[in-house]
C-alpha cells in the first residue's frame, strides 16, 4: 500500500512554479516557512510583509496575505500591521541587504521594541537579484561584482554578524542561525522557525532566525560547490546556533 | 466605537492640537511619528491619548520608518497616520510612491517650514511642489487639502480621512507653521463622513479565501500601462468629485488675488481694502491643491483682467494658475520666500502697483 511520504503544505498557492535559480537555498527556505505556516494553524491569520530582493517572490507562492515593502522598510510596515491588528501573526521574509543593510535601523528598533514579529532573514552574503554586488554580509576576501578583488578589510570594512546583534537586544525574544546544507540543518532550521513563530504567538517578543544560503548563480558555483561554501566558509565565520532564546530561562 | 472629543463644544486651541484631536474623532486607530518642529505637539498630543484609547502610538525610529508603519497599518484597512514637516516628509517620499501604487489610504499631515534643506522653523509655503508634484518616483497624485484657519485644520483632517479612504489615496493635508502654532476658536463637530467599507481588499488573514497581495511591482510592462490608466482614471475622478475652492467677489472683478493656506487671511483682508478704496478686486483660494481648480480658474479668466498670485515661496501655485488660465490674461506674482506672509497692507500696496 502507498504511503505518503512528502505532502505540500496547503499554504503554498496551487500550481505554483518556483522562479529562484537551480540549486539557491530560497526554494527550501519558503518551503519550511509554509510547513511551519500551516502546522501552527497560522494560514488565516497569517500576513507577511515582503521585502525587496530575491525574497519578494515569496507573495507568488504562499497562499497568505502579503503587502510589498520598499527596500528595507519591511519591518515598519510590519509594525504597522502588528500595531493596527495584534491579533493577527505578523512575519517578514528578508534578505540580509534589506534586513541589515539599508533596513538594519528598522530591523533593530523592531527588535528593541520588543515588536510581537518574527522576521527570517536570508544571508547568502551577496545581493543576489541585482547580479552579486558586495553586501552587509560578504566576507572577507570575497570576490563579488563590486569587489572585484575581493572584500579587504581596509578598503571594504567588516561585514555584519546579524542574530549575534539581534541577540543583544533586549526586546528579542529569539534569536538563530541556521543553515540549509543538509538534511539534518534542514530539520535544525525549520525547529528555529518555528520557535521564532512561537515568541510571537506566545507575546514573548521579537523572533529571528537567520538562515545562511547558496546562491550558486551569483557565486559562480554549481549548487554542489555553492553548498561546500557554506558549509566550510560561512558557517565557519557565521556560527549557527541559538543566540538568544528567553523560553529557555523561564520556561515559558 | 467612535470616541468624539471635545464635540459640540467652542474650544481656544492651537492647529496643531486641532489636528490631532480630530484625527481621533475621526476614529485613526493608529499614529506613526518622530518628532520635528513646528508639528510636535501633534505626536504629543497622540502619545498620551492613543494608549488612554487603547489605540496605537508608536515613536518611530525614523520618518522612513514612521511612513512605512503607516503604510502597514493602512494595508489592513484601518485608518492611520503620521505627521511631519518639509526636510523630514523629504524623507518620506518614497513611502508616498509606494503608497499611491499599493492604493493605501495613507494620511499625512505636512506642517510646512522654511527650507530647502534644514531651513528654518519660521511658517513657509515652500513644500507646495512637494506635495502636489511628488518627490517620490514615478507618475502618481497625492491628494491634497489646504487649510486657512484652525477650525478648518480640523475640518479638513476629518476630510483627509474620508477621501483617502474613499479613493484608496494617499492624502495630505498641507498646513504650515504658522497655523500649527496659532490658537483660534474651533468648533469640533462629530465625524460627518460615511464609513468606507474595505473588506474586499484590506489585509484580514485569508480566512475562507486565497491570500491577497498589495504589490506595485509588475514584471510586464502592459500590466504596468493597464495600470497607470487605471490609477489616472481615478484621478480624473477625483478631479471631477473633489475639487474645492473659495472664492470672494470674483465673478465682476478686475483682479482676482489666488493665494492658498494661512496666506489667504491676509489676502483676504487685503481685497477688503482695496475694495474701500473702490478697486474691482476679488480673491480665489483653492482648497484642493490636487484636484486643483483649473476649471473655474480657466473660467474666471475670461471676465478677470489679471490674476496676482500671493505665496510664502518663491512661487510655486503661481505656475499652476498660469496653466489654467493658459496664457488669457497675465498672472503676476507676490511672495517672499519665508515666514509669516506679508500683511494686508502689504500686498494691497503691490496690487494697486501692478493694476
Amino acid at each position: 500500500m502507498a504511503t505518503q511520504v512528502f505532502k505540500i503544505a496547503d499554504t503554498f498557492r496551487k500550481d505554483v512554479k518556483y522562479t529562484f535559480c537551480p540549486g539557491c537555498d530560497h526554494g527550501v527556505a519558503v518551503r519550511l516557512v509554509a510547513e511551519v505556516l500551516e502546522e501552527l494553524g497560522l494560514k488565516e491569520k497569517a500576513i507577511v510583509a515582503a521585502a525587496i530582493g530575491c525574497s519578494v517572490t515569496i507573495y507568488d507562492f504562499l497562499n497568505i496575505d502579503a503587502l510589498e515593502s520598499p527596500h528595507g522598510r519591511a519591518m515598519a510596515e510590519a509594525t504597522g500591521i502588528k500595531r493596527a491588528r495584534p491579533d493577527k501573526f505578523v512575519f517578514t521574509y528578508q534578505g540580509d541587504g534589506d534586513f541589515a543593510s539599508i533596513g538594519l535601523a528598522e530591523s533593530m528598533h523592531a527588535a528593541l521594541r520588543g515588536e510581537k514579529i518574527s522576521a527570517i532573514c536570508i544571508n547568502n552574503t551577496t545581493y543576489g537579484m541585482t547580479g552579486g554586488q558586495l553586501g552587509p554580509t560578504t566576507m572577507v576576501g570575497q570576490v563579488t561584482t563590486t569587489s572585484p578583488t575581493g572584500r579587504n578589510l581596509e578598503y571594504y570594512g567588516y561585514p555584519i554578524k546579524v542574530a549575534e546583534h539581534i541577540a543583544l537586544c533586549d526586546g528579542t525574544a529569539f534569536s538563530a542561525r541556521v543553515s540549509l546544507d543538509t538534511v539534518a540543518n534542514i530539520r535544525k532550521a525549520k525547529q528555529a522557525i518555528k520557535k521564532a513563530f512561537e515568541v510571537q504567538l506566545k507575546g514573548l517578543g521579537f523572533g529571528f532566525v537567520e538562515i545562511l544560503s547558496s546562491c550558486p548563480t551569483n557565486w559562480k558555483m554549481t549548487p554542489e560547490q555553492a553548498h561546500d561554501r557554506v558549509r566550510n566558509e560561512m558557517m565557519q565565520v557565521f556560527k549557527p546556533g541559538i543566540y538568544k532564546d528567553i523560553t529557555e530561562k523561564s520556561g515559558k | 466605537m467612535a470616541v468624539e472629543c471635545l464635540t459640540g463644544k467652542k474650544v481656544l486651541i492651537k492647529g496643531n492640537y486641532a489636528i490631532a484631536q480630530a484625527a481621533v474623532n475621526a476614529g485613526c486607530e493608529c499614529y506613526f511619528g518622530y518628532p520635528i518642529t513646528p508639528q510636535s505637539e501633534i505626536g504629543e498630543f497622540m502619545s498620551g491619548k492613543m494608549q488612554e484609547l487603547g489605540r496605537a502610538y508608536v515613536s518611530a525610529e525614523s520618518e522612513l520608518a514612521a511612513i512605512n508603519m503607516v503604510l502597514g497599518a493602512c494595508s489592513t484597512g484601518v485608518k492611520a497616520m503620521s505627521s511631519s514637516s518639509s526636510c523630514a516628509v523629504a524623507l518620506m517620499q518614497e513611502a508616498l510612491s509606494y503608497a499611491t501604487a499599493d492604493e493605501l489610504p495613507v494620511v499625512l499631515v505636512s506642517v510646512m517650514r522654511g527650507g530647502p534643506g534644514l531651513g528654518n522653523i519660521y511658517p513657509s509655503q515652500g513644500d507646495y511642489n512637494q506635495s502636489t508634484k511628488g518627490g517620490g518616483n514615478g507618475d502618481y497624485k497625492l491628494i491634497v487639502l489646504a487649510p486657512s484657519t484652525v477650525q478648518e485644520c480640523a475640518d479638513l483632517t476629518y476630510k483627509a480621512f474620508y477621501l483617502a479612504h474613499k479613493y484608496k489615496n494617499p492624502t495630505v493635508l498641507l498646513a504650515d507653521g504658522l497655523l500649527g502654532q496659532m490658537m483660534e476658536p474651533v468648533e469640533f463637530k462629530p465625524y460627518p463622513y460615511p464609513e468606507i467599507d474595505n473588506s474586499s481588499w484590506a489585509l484580514t488573514g485569508a480566512k475562507g479565501r486565497d491570500g491577497r497581495i498589495i504589490r506595485s511591482y509588475a514584471p510586464l510592462a502592459d500590466r504596468q500601462c493597464e495600470f497607470l490608466e487605471k490609477l489616472y482614471d481615478k484621478y480624473k475622478k477625483i478631479e471631477e468629485n473633489e475639487t474645492e475652492w473659495e472664492e470672494l467677489n470674483a465673478e465682476d472683478a478686475d483682479v482676482v488675488l489666488v493665494s492658498f493656506g494661512s496666506t489667504s487671511r491676509n489676502v483676504n483682508s487685503a481685497a477688503k481694502l482695496l475694495r474701500q478704496k473702490g478697486l474691482k478686486v476679488g480673491t480665489f483660494r483653492p482648497i484642493t491643491l490636487f484636484p486643483f481648480p483649473n476649471n473655474r480658474l480657466a473660467e474666471l479668466s475670461k471676465s478677470v483682467k489679471k490674476f496676482v498670485v500671493v505665496e510664502v515661496n518663491m512661487g510655486q501655485m503661481v505656475n499652476d494658475v498660469k496653466l489654467a488660465v493658459n496664457g488669457r490674461v497675465p498672472v503676476e506674482l507676490i511672495n517672499k520666500g519665508v515666514g509669516t506672509p506679508p500683511s494686508p497692507e502689504e500686498i494691497a500696496a503691490k496690487v494697486e502697483e501692478l493694476m
